[in-house]
């Protein structure tokens, strides 16, 4: 199943103009087959760039891709064995659903038949039978995010690019989609490259998370890691919420933030250096107030369902996000504790 | 209710400058031109074979420049869409200063060009090559026409494919579509709306035109503008010219709706 590289990314870089900001630095990246990879970071990141390159809309001022060991930093997107799916699906108004979907055969010149079938076939796999007579205009926004997956997937490609395929939608309907495009991906079995500014999104579907900033790529790995072991501050706070604290690491297995001493599970930072500190807030454990380690005053509580979201000004200052399935009124003076394993330390940014 | 009272200047306009001239165009071609009785005589003597001969050749000149139009306009207005902002500011006033000039001038200078003597064939024998003597024919009168109206063939299709969305294009290119097939299946059939808007737009005033006719077709030259226009000014029958009027209109309009025939989704500008 998943295993050998499919695409790698090789140094690539692009600027627009010879004098403009670098919008993608050097990007270095394997992606395997059949997995399902997504492209993760705020707009201007670098993302939508690389998938572009990817599908040869663009190509790299610097560095290559390389495509089953061969380099097709050049090859027209014709030419590739890429497909893509746009963010506003760019779907053909002049065509019905059938000639849509079927169009990437037809400049194949296919056999009539076997384009039937197949487009047939896609249009169930995508729960749109009986459709392609239809013209794009009458169908939904979901349903015409379907007819542009069908309509990439019906050529067999050996990678699809998504390029936020979903935003469009309401939330609802983008939930549901998210586990459809999950079943697809695993029904058909191509390399899926998705991008998404959705940090939700990115950690139910993928199989790997690419956190990208400025043009770099911050972190890349399975989404537990990247959700439990940020690298850097910028991952731990776009990757679901955080706490993050300026810190000073005494030595090995000891950090000082929040006016307290912790100790914690991270090594081989130095002894006695500036650090930052990430705490989730599910992590941060709410007991009385002459217990915990740090205490605080819950300043605001917010009902989210399962549990109770709470903002809570610590002795020094600082306002945690702490969350717990216990209401505990505005007001109250609470101790929190944090466990070794709850406390991610990492070197602060340079600059 | 409250602001329909702003429409009553348009109303006015529109009755006097289109319904009530048509109205008198009409009353013209079927009264008799000493009697003011109704006749249906002056359509008669329009449909004979010699001016029904005129307005043939007219319909087809008008249509051959047309498609030459089409022809030189269409790679014209994507280059024009294609183009940077800057180079396009400069390729866009190239194409529409010329209308700045007047047309008949225009017109007069082709006629110097063209001459026995003229620039053009000064060119031609500067490089060794023969003479050319166009002036006169239906070749400088198609040549006349091509160069007047190709601007509006050029306009409409421009900002048709200025709207056109590009990641339509991006699409057929993923799709496994070269250029040429991503023009021939995407591009061309999506600027219909704007190819139809501008051969209206280049087909009416060719076919109706009696300057490019007169001037660089010579005196003797008669397309149907020409016949209208001598009928009014010439000889005084306001009622045989109106006739010929009314035959052209009618003729124009069923080329109009022969056209919107294959204008599918009804987007064309065929009420330009």
């Amino acid at each position: 199943m998943q295993g050998e590289e499919i695409i790698r990314l090789e140094g690539l870089t692009k600027w627009y103009e010879d004098d403009g900001p670098t919008v993608l630095d050097h990007i270095n990246l394997s992606i395997r087959r059949n997995e399902f990879l997504t492209l993760l970071g705020p707009s201007g990141c670098g993302k939508t760039t690389t998938l572009r390159l990817i599908a040869g809309f663009e190509t790299p001022s610097e560095g290559r891709i390389l495509f089953d060991g061969q380099d097709i930093s050049h090859t027209p997107p014709y030419q590739r064995r890429i497909n893509t799916v746009f963010q506003k699906h760019a779907l053909f108004p002049h065509m019905n659903v059938f000639e849509n979907v079927a169009f990437g055969l037809t400049v194949k010149k296919m056999p009539k038949d076997e384009i039937e079938e197949r487009v047939a076939k896609m249009l169930a796999l995508v729960n749109l039978e009986g459709y392609g007579k239809r013209s794009v205009d009458s169908l939904s926004g979901g349903q015409q995010q379907r007819i542009a997956i069908a309509r990439a997937l019906v050529n067999e490609p050996e990678v699809l690019l998504l390029d936020e395929p979903l935003s469009a939608l309401d939330l609802k309907l983008r939930r549901d989609m998210q586990v459809e495009l999950k079943r697809i991906q695993q029904r058909v079995g191509s390399t899926f490259i998705y991008v998404t500014h959705d940090q939700e999104e990115a950690l139910t579907m993928s199989d790997s998370i690419v956190v990208m900033n400025e043009g770099r790529i911050q972190q890349a790995g399975r989404p537990e890691d990247i959700y439990n072991e940020p690298k850097n501050p910028f991952v731990a706070d776009f990757i679901g919420e955080s706490n993050i604290l300026p810190g000073r690491m005494i030595r090995d297995g000891l950090v000082r933030f929040a006016d307290h001493e912790f100790s914690c599970v991270d090594k081989g930072l130095g002894v006695d250096i500036a650090v930052d500190v990430v705490v989730r807030p599910e992590d941060v454990a709410i007991v009385g107030a002459e217990q915990g380690m740090i205490r605080g005053t819950v300043e605001s509580v917010t009902f989210m369902g399962v549990h109770y979201e709470m903002r809570i000004v610590g002795e020094d200052g600082f306002r945690w996000l702490a969350q717990s399935t216990a209401m505990t009124p505005e007001g109250t003076t609470v101790g929190m504790d944090i466990g070794p394993n709850e406390i991610h330390v990492m070197k602060k940014e340079e600059g | 209710m409250g602001r329909r009272f702003l429409a009553y200047p348009y109303h006015l306009w529109t009755a006097l400058f289109t319904v009530i001239p048509l109205a008198l165009i009409v009353y013209f071609a079927f009264t008799d031109r000493y009697t003011a009785a109704f006749t249906l005589d002056n359509l008669r003597q329009a449909a004979q074979p010699v001016y029904l001969g005129v307005l043939w050749h007219s319909v087809w000149l008008a249509g051959v420049s047309t498609f030459l139009c089409l022809l030189a306009g269409y790679p014209m207005a994507m280059i024009l869409a294609k183009s940077g902002v800057r180079y396009r500011r400069m390729l866009a006033m190239l194409i529409v200063v010329p209308m700045w000039m007047n047309f008949l001038l225009r017109t007069y200078a082709w006629m110097t060009l063209l001459e026995k003597n003229g620039a053009v064939n000064a060119l031609l024998a500067f490089l060794g090559l023969p003479p050319i003597h166009i002036l006169y024919t239906d070749y400088a009168v198609l040549l006349g026409m091509v160069y007047n109206f190709l601007p509006f063939m050029i306009l409409p299709i421009y900002s048709v494919l200025m709207k056109m969305d590009k990641s339509l294009l991006e699409a057929a290119e993923d799709l496994g579509a070269d250029a040429w097939t991503s023009f021939r299946r995407v591009t061309f059939p999506l600027s219909l709306p704007g190819v139809y808007a501008g051969t209206i737009m280049v087909f009416m005033p060719a076919v109706t035109t009696f300057v490019i006719s007169r001037l660089l077709g010579g005196g003797q030259y008669m397309l149907a503008g020409n016949v209208i226009e001598q009928q009014f000014l010439a000889i005084g029958n306001w009622n045989f010219g109106s006739a010929l009027s009314v035959l052209m209109m009618v003729l124009i309009l069923l080329s109009m709706v022969g056209l919107s025939r294959y204008d599918k989704d009804g987007s064309g500008g065929y009420f330009l």
